[in-house]
């Protein structure tokens, strides 16, 4: 694969729509060829409108968009030849699953053989051979889905736009889509810009995500590393579960920090925001990093007590009050060992100070 | 397994479909109830008149009744030269029972429909008949008016023996029987209902077609526009049907007349000459504006009401698979927005074809239409049967539009809202 490394590119781009509010403000993002990168983020974080201003469908109020190097702010979307799907996949009602397929290549003057071989191929990529001369309302939801995936990968775009595209699916038909658009990505190299809201999505499919919120990349790194390592609290609080523990830096070294806590207890944590005694921080801790009654030797041993306990199969969730936070959570593998889980008991709860890691103050 | 057939039994052993009638049957009541009325109501409004309409329209009996016994007399008459001696004996008869009755009137006056001259001849043969003697009444008829002796107003009789008659609808075309009973043409200078069918149709076409044109672009930016301006954009479509149709006719007569606002407005900018301002009311002019705005609206909202179904993302998805603005409007949009187009041409054309208020105000001589003859024979020249032939022509004509459409557009595919 040709390692194109900023085959779209983000430059300096503000977005408002009523000259009042910025809607994106200074995005800069590079993707690479042959990535596929997911723009996560709340409703109204801005990650939509990037999308519509790659795809044309709105222009920057400042900045510039590459594509393979060319700025694209004054190409008509109709000439960027950008593929996309949309949220309600948008097929053609009136026309046949043919039809819709052969639109894009229709309109680039291909030659009927030729449109016929592509729409073949496009749809046994999707498994849908044989659906030809359906209408899209015949079709089910997860089968639109498929065409339109198809549709907007029929006429072999350099660039695939995804929005939100598996959003009106049942779970278990979303979850085996996101193998499905992830085998596709994989198979054919396409680059594919993907918008959720929907984070177990994006862990899933993506090589690199970026993390909106409030019209700015919060965090662009690989699922792992934004799961594992989350730069501020709130890629920690919307990826994943996490718990928190608000406080002040007392003692500051290399890669070691005390936070002393509301209720006068001190922790050990890992400080990535923090740079100086009495800062404010946010700590935020994976639940499946926190261990009960474990033999291991970590540097944070807390005393908590079991608030809930929620039965969930291969593993039991459990609430305690833990250093004045009335909401930690623990995850804990349903194994014998943990047998004395019970409402009321006190637990012996301990971590690594490396996995606390003291972000910014919410 | 029985050959037998086994009929489905509900628990307490009573054929299921029997069970099923039987508590189906409440409901099915209370819903016909329910459109009683109104079915009633079509029924004493429309059904009846209609068919009263048609009944009128053939009904040719009044002189069939009337001279019951010389037509009678008739029917053994070739109609090659003069009747004999009985159908003369026959309509002297029925003649002196109508001047007893004092209704030979009437009969003259039908007879003078089918023929010029009738009415001269019986008027002179009532005042001598007074001194008729008994016998051979064929010379002492023919002694009254020479014309008694021209065969010709005796086949003119004749022809008005059936009870029943396609006169009327022939007329309505500019065509009629003649003595022989060939449907030919009225003389081209006397023809006046065709070219008024033809200018009908014609206007009606181009209303449409004009309302189309203006609907189009307004209903698509009602469609599209946020909530706010297009409740104001949509107040004002509807303008207009808050307002009296008078008065919105005589509004446009103050605008267009030759005097009138926008042809001051012309000669104001230079336009036209002030002693050669366009005549643009009592004409085709006149009829063709005051009509397309009045009828606007019925295009604007099956318009409407079909755009705003349709998902701007659509367009989006045409525009992104490569297709230009007018690409991905024409092969996508527009397919959609058919059954608007299919529902708002078709209101638009049915009400033109039979509109007759504004054309009568501000059509003049050159913008009436055929809506315009049928309420002049229903008010001034009392022919009732002759308005009630062309009513059913329009309604006849309506359907085959209709059909047509059918064919082309399919009414499946129209929506109304």
């Amino acid at each position: 694969m040709p390692n194109n490394l900023d085959f779209v590119k983000f430059d300096k781009v503000d977005k408002s729509y009523d000259g009042k509010v910025l809607v994106v403000k200074d995005l800069n993002l590079d993707i690479a060829e042959g990535e596929f990168i997911t723009m996560l983020g709340p409703s109204g974080s801005g990650k939509t409108t990037c999308l519509m201003m790659l795809a044309g469908f709105e222009t920057p109020t400042n900045g510039e968009i590459y594509l393979d190097k060319n700025p694209i702010s004054n190409i008509p979307p109709h000439k960027r030849g950008i593929g996309m799907v949309f949220q309600n996949y948008a097929l053609f009602p009136h026309m046949t699953v043919y039809e819709n397929l052969a639109f894009p290549l229709r309109v680039r003057k291909f030659q009927k053989d030729e449109i016929d071989k592509k729409v073949d191929k496009a749809l046994s990529m999707v498994s849908l051979t044989g659906f030809e001369n359906r209408m899209p309302g015949q079709l089910s939801g997860g089968q639109q889905q498929r065409v339109a995936v198809a549709r907007s990968l029929v006429f072999d775009p350099q660039l695939v736009l995804m929005d939100e595209p598996l959003g009106a699916l049942d779970k278990n038909l979303r979850e085996s889509m996101q193998y499905e658009i992830k085998h596709i990505h994989e198979s054919i190299g396409v680059t594919v810009v993907y918008v959720t809201h929907d984070q177990s999505e994006a862990l899933t499919m993506s090589n690199r995500i970026a993390v909106f919120n409030d019209g700015k990349v919060q965090q662009l790194s690989s699922p792992d590393k934004l799961y594992e390592e989350p730069v501020n609290s709130f890629v920690a609080e919307f990826i994943g579960e996490n718990n928190t523990f608000a406080g002040q830096v007392t003692n500051m070294s290399k890669d070691q920090c005390k936070v002393k806590l509301s209720d006068g207890s001190e922790i050990i944590a890992n400080p990535v925001s923090v740079t100086s005694n009495g800062d404010k921080t946010t700590v935020s801790l994976r639940p499946e990093r926190a261990l009960i009654n474990t033999k291991e030797k970590m540097d944070n041993n807390f005393k908590g007590k079991i608030e809930e306990v929620i039965y969930h199969g291969d593993h039991t969730r459990v609430r305690l009050d833990l250093l004045g936070n009335k909401e930690f959570i623990l995850k804990v593998p349903n194994s014998s060992a943990n047998m004395d889980i019970k409402m009321g008991n006190q637990i012996n709860v301990s971590w690594n100070s490396h996995d606390a890691r003291a972000l910014d103050p919410k | 397994m029985s050959s037998e057939e086994q009929k489905i039994l509900t628990t307490d052993g009573i054929p299921l479909e029997v069970s099923l009638k039987k508590a189906e049957r409440k409901n099915k009541i209370k819903a016909f109830l329910l459109v009683a009325p109104l079915l009633l109501f079509l029924l004493i409004t429309y059904v009846f008149p209609i068919g009263d309409m048609l009944m009128r329209s053939v009904d040719d009996k009044m002189v069939t009744k009337m001279l019951p016994k010389t037509f009678k007399a008739m029917e053994q008459w070739d109609g090659k030269e003069l009747p004999p001696e009985e159908v003369f004996e026959a309509f002297y008869f029925d003649y002196k029972l109508l001047v007893e009755e004092k209704t030979f009137g009437k009969l003259s006056t039908q007879l003078n429909y089918t023929k010029n001259g009738f009415k001269t001849i019986l008027k002179k043969l009532q005042r001598k008949m007074k001194k008729f003697e008994e016998g051979n009444y064929k010379e002492q008829i023919m002694a009254v008016h020479p014309r008694w002796e021209n065969v010709e107003y005796w086949r003119a009789i004749k022809r008005r023996a059936p009870a029943y008659t396609s006169q009327k609808y022939l007329k309505g075309i500019d065509m009629y029987k003649n003595e022989d009973g060939e449907i030919v043409n009225v003389p081209e200078d006397r023809q006046i209902h065709r070219v008024l069918w033809l200018r009908t149709l014609e206007i009606a076409f181009f209303v449409t077609l004009l309302c189309f044109l203006m609907a189009y672009p307004i209903a698509h930016l009602l469609a599209t526009l946020p909530m706010k301006y297009s409740n104001l954009l949509m107040i004002c479509v509807l303008l207009p049907f808050w307002t009296s149709l008078l008065v919105r006719t005589a509004s446009w007569m103050i605008l267009l007349q030759q005097q009138g606002v926008v042809n001051d407005f012309f000669v104001f900018i230079g336009l036209v000459p002030d002693d050669a301002r366009p005549e643009m009311m009592f004409n085709k002019t006149g009829t063709y504006v005051a009509m397309t705005q009045i009828l606007l609206p019925f295009m604007v909202l099956p318009l409407y009401s079909v755009m705003k179904t349709i998902s701007p993302s659509l367009m989006r998805a045409g525009k992104s698979l490569g297709g230009t603005p007018f690409v991905a409007f024409w092969k996508v949009y527009f397919p959609l927005t058919i059954p608007g187009i299919g529902a708002g041409c078709l209101l638009v054309f049915i009400l033109a074809i039979g509109y007759y208020i504004t054309p009568a105000l501000v059509g003049g001589a050159s913008g009436t239409l055929i809506s315009n003859q049928i309420a002049f024979h229903m008010k001034s020249t009392l022919d009732w049967s002759f308005a009630s032939a062309m009513g059913l022509m329009l309604l006849a004509g309506v359907l085959a539009i209709y059909w047509v459409y059918n064919k082309l557009v399919g009414i499946d595919n129209i929506k109304l809202g």
